[in-house]
């Protein structure tokens, strides 16, 4: 992985990714596409991000070793990039600023989003607030019942939330009809895509708008840990928190890259959103990559314990890792997840997403079995209060 | 790709346009799709377009994704789809048929091996909408060598550089969107549409089709003036799923019929023949 260029001009990570989409949209890509080349190279883009960043986000987000968790696990030690402490609770800002700033350069004036968990949702309503741009978020009507308390945030923030009543009514579905907003107003509006999927040049550019993760662990490991981690760990539903934290690592090839996706109820149950685990690669959604998909090429309807994970594609870029054998795909269930939230909320006082949750149980279950000088980087990439419903339903509780 | 090039050739000496109705395959239910499109063909369709169910259909509106889904609720597959035109082809040797869908279904099938099946069925040609020329070379070149066309969209947006790269794959006829839409969204002006027609036949030497937003006779005969076929999806999938199921076939026979009579009206003062 050394001199790692991907990926290439039109958006290939390998045989993956690249641009699937109607005749209707190539133009909107192809200008975004040029834009983004534009801005990348624009000292004075970077300068706004970074001071978006720091004064708007509060970055850097610190790193912190959870010393009782690790201590006991009785094996390695756990380090947490606290991307949950960032504005709105996880690491999706990072890329809204990003967009948002992009289409301020595009002179549009609105923009829309896709949500699963409601979490890119909340973050894209925030920087439309923030710069002054009407926002309308597509969701899921079934992950509107499970995410009430961010629905409201985004009306809090001025954001118009449409339910989508197609298909499995999630996230998959809310992209489908974000998707069709966007043919229909593309000369007035940027598609803020949350994840490092979707066609050329999304995938590159919500990768490199979140590799400030990993970036800023490159220079906090040594001060934090006394050297950089043996393995970082992330979980993965479409994949931004995950490559924003594996890609400044790529090419440190001593580094393992361990991606966790959502086991659900089980692997064998069929009922999970586990991509790269279980599925083949497919088209959707306007890349080539992983898919859960019937023997027919249907997409099938996934299931997660946390909205954010419940997605049957995955980004590109992680599919050209695995198959590439640069990072490690493994998976964790939703009672697993569970645990490790329980866990962290009680040995560490942080209340995890449960996104992040599947993170933390796999560097749990993995530290166990590792010496005690080994070093675990988890992204902690948002914050849990979010999934008190979800949580409190799971122990027979309700609000 | 034979039959394509037959009708226009007819109807171009004919001065007739082309009509192509489009249906989603088992809407509403698999059995009425062969005896449809036998009723597409006595009101007067010249070729018929078949929309392969997809679970996730981006580039559709809603009344299409709905007939999607109640196709794939009845386990309507790439397969069975083709399983319907070799059905319609017993009964039928003449009438171009192109399949209409997402590349998913077609790549979990195999390229070559669903290329195979279609020219087996009788499948003329096939638009494959999340399907551009950059990523489709092996797929166009896999059916132009079986003798299917494969059929590419062209948008108003659409640059004169990817009209050439569209030209070099393309074959049968050019699909143009006139919306920048979903299918079945908004309204048709038809000027706006001649004065594109006029600029990519300065790239695209292939008949012309244009469909989204055409809902009735009225604006048919308007873009018949400057295409060299019309297209019909949404509206007529409307009709199917407002008739009851005994009168399925009839009701959008009439109503395609309808569009075939406007369509062949003499020339009004002011229109161009």
């Amino acid at each position: 992985m050394a001199n790692y260029d991907y990926p290439d001009a039109r958006g290939h990570f390998g045989p993956y990714g690249g641009v699937f989409v109607a005749e209707t949209l190539m133009a909107a890509l192809e200008e975004l596409r040029v834009q983004y080349r534009n801005a990348r190279i624009d000292a004075s883009f970077h300068q706004e991000f970074a001071y978006e960043l720091r004064h708007y986000v509060g970055r850097p987000s610190p790193i912190y070793h959870a010393r009782r968790w690790s201590e006991q696990l009785g094996g390695a030690q756990i380090y947490l990039k606290r991307e949950d402490l960032n504005h709105t609770g996880a690491h999706k800002v990072n890329n809204c600023v990003g967009q948002a700033l992009l289409a301020r350069r595009l002179g549009k004036r609105r923009v829309i989003a896709e949500t699963g968990a409601g979490q890119h949702g909340v973050a894209t309503a925030t920087v439309a607030a923030r710069y002054g741009m009407d926002c309308v978020v597509y969701m899921g009507s079934e992950d509107i019942k499970r995410q009430a308390a961010n629905v409201y945030r985004m009306k809090l923030l001025g954001a118009q939330v449409v339910p989508v009543e197609s298909g499995s009514k999630t996230l998959k579905d809310a992209l489908n009809e974000a998707m069709r907003d966007w043919v229909t107003n593309v000369e007035t509006t940027f598609y803020i895509i949350g994840t490092v999927a979707g066609p050329h040049p999304y995938p590159m550019m919500v990768r490199d708008f979140q590799a400030v993760i990993g970036r800023e662990c490159l220079e906090q490991m040594p001060e934090v840990a006394g050297r950089q981690p043996d393995a970082v760990i992330a979980c993965v539903g479409g994949g931004s928190n995950a490559m924003g934290i594996f890609y400044p690592y790529l090419e440190q090839t001593a580094v393992r890259l361990i991606g966790v996706e959502a086991a659900g109820e089980g692997l064998a149950t069929g009922h999970h959103a586990a991509s790269l685990t279980a599925g083949r690669p497919g088209v959707l959604h306007g890349n080539r990559t992983y898919l859960l998909q019937d023997d027919n090429g249907q997409i099938i309807e996934t299931h997660s314990i946390s909205a954010g994970l419940d997605y049957p594609g995955v980004g590109p870029e992680h599919a050209w890792l695995k198959d590439s054998g640069r990072a490690e795909y493994v998976s964790i269930t939703d009672a697993e997840a569970l645990q490790a939230f329980h866990d962290c909320c009680r040995l560490e006082g942080i209340i995890p997403a449960l996104e992040s949750s599947h993170a933390l149980a796999y560097a749990a279950k993995h530290a166990a079995t590792l010496p005690r000088d080994q070093v675990l980087l988890v992204n902690l990439s948002g914050r849990g209060d979010k999934d008190m419903h979800t949580v409190a339903e799971k122990s027979g509780l309700s609000f | 790709m034979k039959r394509i090039a037959e009708v226009f050739r007819q109807l171009e000496s004919a001065d007739r346009t082309a009509l192509i109705p489009f249906i989603t395959a088992g809407h509403p239910q698999p059995g009425l799709t062969a005896p449809l499109m036998h009723g597409l063909v006595r009101a007067g369709a010249d070729i018929l377009e078949l929309g392969v169910p997809f679970s996730d259909p981006m580039a559709d509106g809603p009344v299409i994704q709905r007939a999607s889904e109640q196709a794939l609720a009845q386990g309507v597959s790439l397969t069975l789809v083709l399983a319907m035109v070799a059905a319609f082809r017993r009964d039928n040797g003449h009438t171009a048929v192109v399949l209409m869908g997402y590349a998913n279904p077609i790549e979990a099938m195999g390229v070559e091996r669903f290329a195979d099946a279609a020219v087996s069925a009788g499948v003329d040609g096939v638009l494959v909408v999340d399907y551009p020329p950059e990523e489709s070379e092996a797929f166009a070149q896999a059916l132009i060598a079986r003798a299917i066309a494969p059929i590419y969209l062209l948008a108003p947006t659409t640059s004169p550089a990817r009209m050439d790269a569209v030209a070099r794959l393309a074959r049968g006829y050019v699909y143009y969107v006139s919306l920048k839409g979903v299918t079945g969204a908004g309204h048709i002006d038809a000027d706006d549409v001649g004065r594109h027609l006029a600029v990519i036949r300065n790239h695209l030497h292939l008949p012309l089709g244009v469909g989204f937003g055409i809902r009735d006779g009225a604006t048919a005969r308007a873009i018949a003036q400057h295409a060299d076929a019309v297209v019909i999806g949404s509206r007529l999938v409307q009709e199917i799923e407002a008739a009851p199921e005994a009168e399925v076939v009839v009701r959008a026979a009439e109503w395609l019929a309808g569009i075939r009579r406007a369509l062949d009206l003499p020339p009004e003062d002011g229109e161009r023949s």
